[in-house]
């Protein structure tokens, strides 16, 4: 029958047996009911915000704002981003004034004014992305389903901007044995109605004119889009690594100090 | 260990205020000379890792508090205002969402070492009551706090957990419309729950203190399980020593916890309640936050709807009979060779069952000739089946059957005798 | 067992101490966040400059806007006001300041006077004065009876200073930013 061992050595093992079981958990708990299993294999994309050390392309994010604003926008509100957000550090950087320009472009209603009337006056920095439709009940008219919010859908989604990025570039003809109720497109990455969406394919080459020179092709535009709405859904990203890798640095620095005192400590017990 | 105080005031407020409130005295007496074990792994660091996690739920919770709305309408968007408005916002709701979880790795740890060392034993059964009591409580503070988000799993995980309720009979309709205060979960059900939430803590945190009182009438369990002797011999004062322990467990705590919080916040969370609330659509997959999967899997394995909610609150209240199933005379499992391994077996049935709590019912694990095979459901039923098997009657019997290694004679002894052999094998 | 030689207590200490500062540093910098939440958000930082179209104010009047959740007087002073409060004697008051002090000058440079914008709340216990009311025709407090005059400025009455001018300028001749 084998010994224990010193209670030393073994307790040692604590944390990072934990850790290992915390993670291992995390994977085994959450990988077999995906919906990814149960559809084709999405493209893992090596985006500039992946990994401990992740940022945004900030022209990325200007590209993508364009292709949300022009295709995306005409269907999908954004309730929780701000066009003064698009000046924050983190995000597409836009300066002041390309702000105010980028808000003054859209109307917004505003009021009641002093005679009771409500009024439309251009957007302002402190607008939030204007909505298409005036509720949902509107939008849901439109195409059978309502379009979802886009503000955080990089988060709500598996797969998250890897995802986004495959049904935007994914849409086909329908197999021969699958009929498409009217309204309905087949996508098979859109396991959530099993293939059949009722968003049509939203992009084609060449839709959106890039200042920067990019080449506008549909996949390219599904990169920048996607990341953009990864960085709708997290704005904080970057200072949130930024400020992950100092406190690391910290309490690994923290842990080596308490360690070596708590040997001192015990070392006449020993 | 309640023996005499050896606080000696050293300046004139100290005696001042030791006459009118013997605060000092007693911090001095549970906290600094108090004696501990001088054999104590690391698996011990974990209490004071739960006053850490408590510490930082309340602090984080507060600050949320500040900014949270409790109504339906604006609940979600409360929550987005904190991630990308407020000061700090994203970091201080990340701290508390990823603590939770933080906070049940530490309670599981610190449960299986009490189980593994016989912890729950006399004269701890009190101790170990308290303990069950404290999860409990902890388990329907994460349930309230998972609603306020109010995403898809929080409006339907809060559906599911309060329609058990109705199955109770006679009683259970209304007693799901009164924890509703209406007819589904809705803005009433919020604004209680945020009530809740924010109460609960602090009941926590009354119960610790009962807890830590019980701890320190008996005094600690150790890993040989042996009582203490001679104090002077078998015990350490626990400042400094426990204190930088527990310090430095702390700082490895943190780092696991820094991990989650700053390079992958969202990791142990479902992408689904990142939907708005919608009580007309029902996600694919209901699942709860993965410490109560195990339970849910236990729910979900047997057939009847309210059979099924009484073997899930029977999951716990077997834990508050625990001291008195246990027959056998040793304490640790370093000495009971056999409990060790049913031990672990259990640790895999726990872990098994929380997989299964993930999964959707009917997936099939081994497909069988004919279609259809053994699924998830199944190996439920066989993981919950030993999971009363090994409190119920395994735990009863060990005791009476099983041969136990010979006891060190006294704390003192346990250590030395490992660094005699460790030297003599040297 | 191992006996204390001279030198370790000090390297002991030192790694005591060391480890100690080093965790207060940490438990500090953490404790900044926490606090700093309470400071305004994005949200209201935002609302903090606001621009007025100041083109349908007519001459002796004046209107109130929301600035921070506060209102704001702009009264567009007549040649008569302007004389009244360029003609005191600013020795006297009790809170001395001339006229142009609280003035702004318009886009082509020159000090605008016929524009008065000051925050509407009595400098005595935060109530909002009346306008054109009191013997100067400037501000009157219903509350305890402070009198402003053409200026702003306190005259009478309890209020211990002028009525406060928040930060603005003109962005054009017709728009005035506030903050």
């Amino acid at each position: 029958m084998s010994k224990i061992g010193t209670s030393k050595m073994r307790s040692f093992l604590v944390l990072p047996v934990i850790a290992a079981a915390a993670l291992g958990a995390v994977a085994l708990s959450y990988s077999p009911a995906k919906a990814s299993s149960e559809g084709p294999e999405m493209e893992k994309i090596e985006w500039s915000f992946n990994g401990p050390f992740g940022t945004y392309d900030r022209n990325q994010l200007r590209r993508g704002y364009k292709v949300y604003k022009e295709v995306c926008a005409t269907c999908h509100s954004m309730h929780f981003v701000h066009f003064r957000n698009l000046a924050e550090k983190g995000g597409p950087e836009f300066t002041e004034g390309q702000v105010k320009t980028l808000a003054a472009e859209v109307t917004v209603q505003d009021g009641p004014d002093a005679s009771g009337e409500m009024f439309e006056r251009p957007g302002e920095a402190r607008d939030v992305f204007p909505s298409p439709y005036a509720n949902e009940e509107a939008a849901a008219a439109v195409l059978g389903a309502p379009p979802p919010d886009l503000s955080v859908i990089a988060k709500a989604r598996e797969g998250g901007p890897d995802y986004i990025h495959a049904l935007l570039t994914s849409y086909t003809d329908a197999p021969a044995d699958v009929t498409l109720p009217a309204g309905g497109h087949y996508n098979p990455v859109f396991t959530a109605g099993s293939g059949i969406i009722a968003m049509p394919a939203p992009l084609s080459d060449g839709q959106v004119e890039y200042e920067d020179g990019t080449p506008n092709t549909v996949d390219q535009m599904s990169r920048d889009v996607s990341a953009f709405l990864m960085w709708t859904a997290e704005p904080k990203l970057e200072q949130r690594k930024t400020l992950g890798f100092q406190v690391m640095l910290y309490l690994v620095a923290l842990a080596g100090l308490l360690y070596f005192v708590k040997r001192k400590v015990w070392a006449d017990v020993h | 260990m309640s023996g005499e105080s050896t606080y000696n005031p050293g300046n004139g407020f100290s005696r001042w205020l030791d006459a009118r409130l013997p605060v000092m005295r007693l911090v001095h007496d549970s906290f600094v000379d108090y004696p501990t074990p001088k054999n104590l792994n690391y698996w011990w660091t974990f209490g004071g890792v739960l006053s850490l996690c408590l510490g930082i739920q309340i602090l984080t919770g507060i600050i949320l508090a500040m900014h949270y709305i409790p109504q339906t309408e604006l609940a979600f968007g409360s929550v987005e205002h904190i991630m990308r408005d407020v000061n700090y916002g994203w970091l201080i709701r990340y701290v508390h969402a990823n603590g939770a979880s933080m906070f049940f790795i530490a309670v599981y740890v610190h449960m299986f070492r009490g189980l593994y060392y016989g912890s729950y034993k006399a004269p701890r059964e009190v101790l170990w009551i308290l303990g069950v009591l404290i999860y409990l409580l902890m388990m329907a503070t994460a349930f309230f706090g998972y609603v306020l988000p109010w995403g898809q799993m929080s409006f339907w995980g809060a559906t599911v957990i309060t329609n058990l309720f109705g199955a109770v009979p006679l009683v259970g309709e209304s007693v799901r419309t009164w924890l509703w205060g209406g007819f589904a979960v809705g803005d009433p059900t919020l604004n209680r729950f945020f009530s809740l939430h924010y109460l609960f803590p602090f009941l926590i945190a009354g119960v610790v203190v009962l807890h830590v009182w019980a701890l320190h009438v008996t005094g600690q369990n150790n890993p040989a399980g042996v009582e203490v002797k001679d104090p002077k011999k078998d015990t350490v004062p626990f400042t400094p020593y426990a204190t930088v322990k527990d310090g430095f467990a702390m700082s490895m705590f943190l780092i696991l916890f820094a991990y989650f919080v700053f390079f992958n916040p969202n990791g142990l969370g479902e992408p689904d309640n990142y939907i708005v609330a919608n009580p007309l659509k029902t996600p694919a997959h209901i699942v709860p936050e993965w410490y109560l999967l195990p339970f849910y899997a236990i729910l979900r394995a047997v057939p009847d709807k309210l059979g099924g909610v009484i073997l899930m609150f029977s999951a716990i209240a077997v834990l508050f009979v625990l001291p008195w199933l246990d027959t056998s005379k040793v304490r640790s499992a370093r000495f009971r060779p056999l409990y060790r391994q049913f031990f672990w077996i259990h640790v895999a049935a726990c872990i098994g069952l929380g997989w299964c709590g993930a999964q959707t019912p009917d997936t099939i694990i081994i497909h069988s000739a004919s279609g259809g095979g053994f699924d998830v459901t199944d190996l439920a039923r066989i993981l919950s089946g030993y999971y009363f098997l090994h409190f119920l009657v395994i735990f009863p019997l060990l005791g009476l059957k099983e041969k136990t290694r010979a006891l060190p004679d006294s704390i003192a002894d346990s250590v030395l005798g490992k660094s005699a052999s460790a030297s003599a094998k040297a | 067992m191992a006996d204390i030689h001279a030198e370790e207590p000090t390297r002991r200490d030192f790694l005591y101490v060391a480890s100690g500062a080093f965790a207060a540093v940490g438990a500090a910098c953490a404790v900044w966040p926490l606090i700093d939440q309470m400071n305004p958000d994005a949200s209201v930082l935002a609302l903090a400059s606001i621009e007025v179209d100041i083109s349908a104010v007519p001459v002796g009047q004046e209107i109130t806007v929301k600035w921070r959740g506060k209102p704001v007087f702009i009264r567009h002073r007549s040649e008569a006001e302007i004389a009244a409060a360029e003609a005191v004697d600013v020795s006297t008051l009790r809170d001395p300041q001339t006229d142009d002090v609280r003035l702004k000058n318009n886009p082509e440079g020159k000090l605008a006077k016929e524009w008065l914008v000051l925050i509407g709340i009595c400098t005595h216990l935060g109530c909002i004065p009346l306008a054109y009311k009191g013997e100067y025709d400037g501000y009157f407090c219903p509350c305890h009876g402070s009198v402003y005059d053409t200026s702003g400025r306190i005259r009478k009455g309890p209020a211990p200073t002028n009525l406060e001018v928040p930060p603005y300028n003109f962005v054009s001749d017709t728009k005035v930013q506030i903050g």
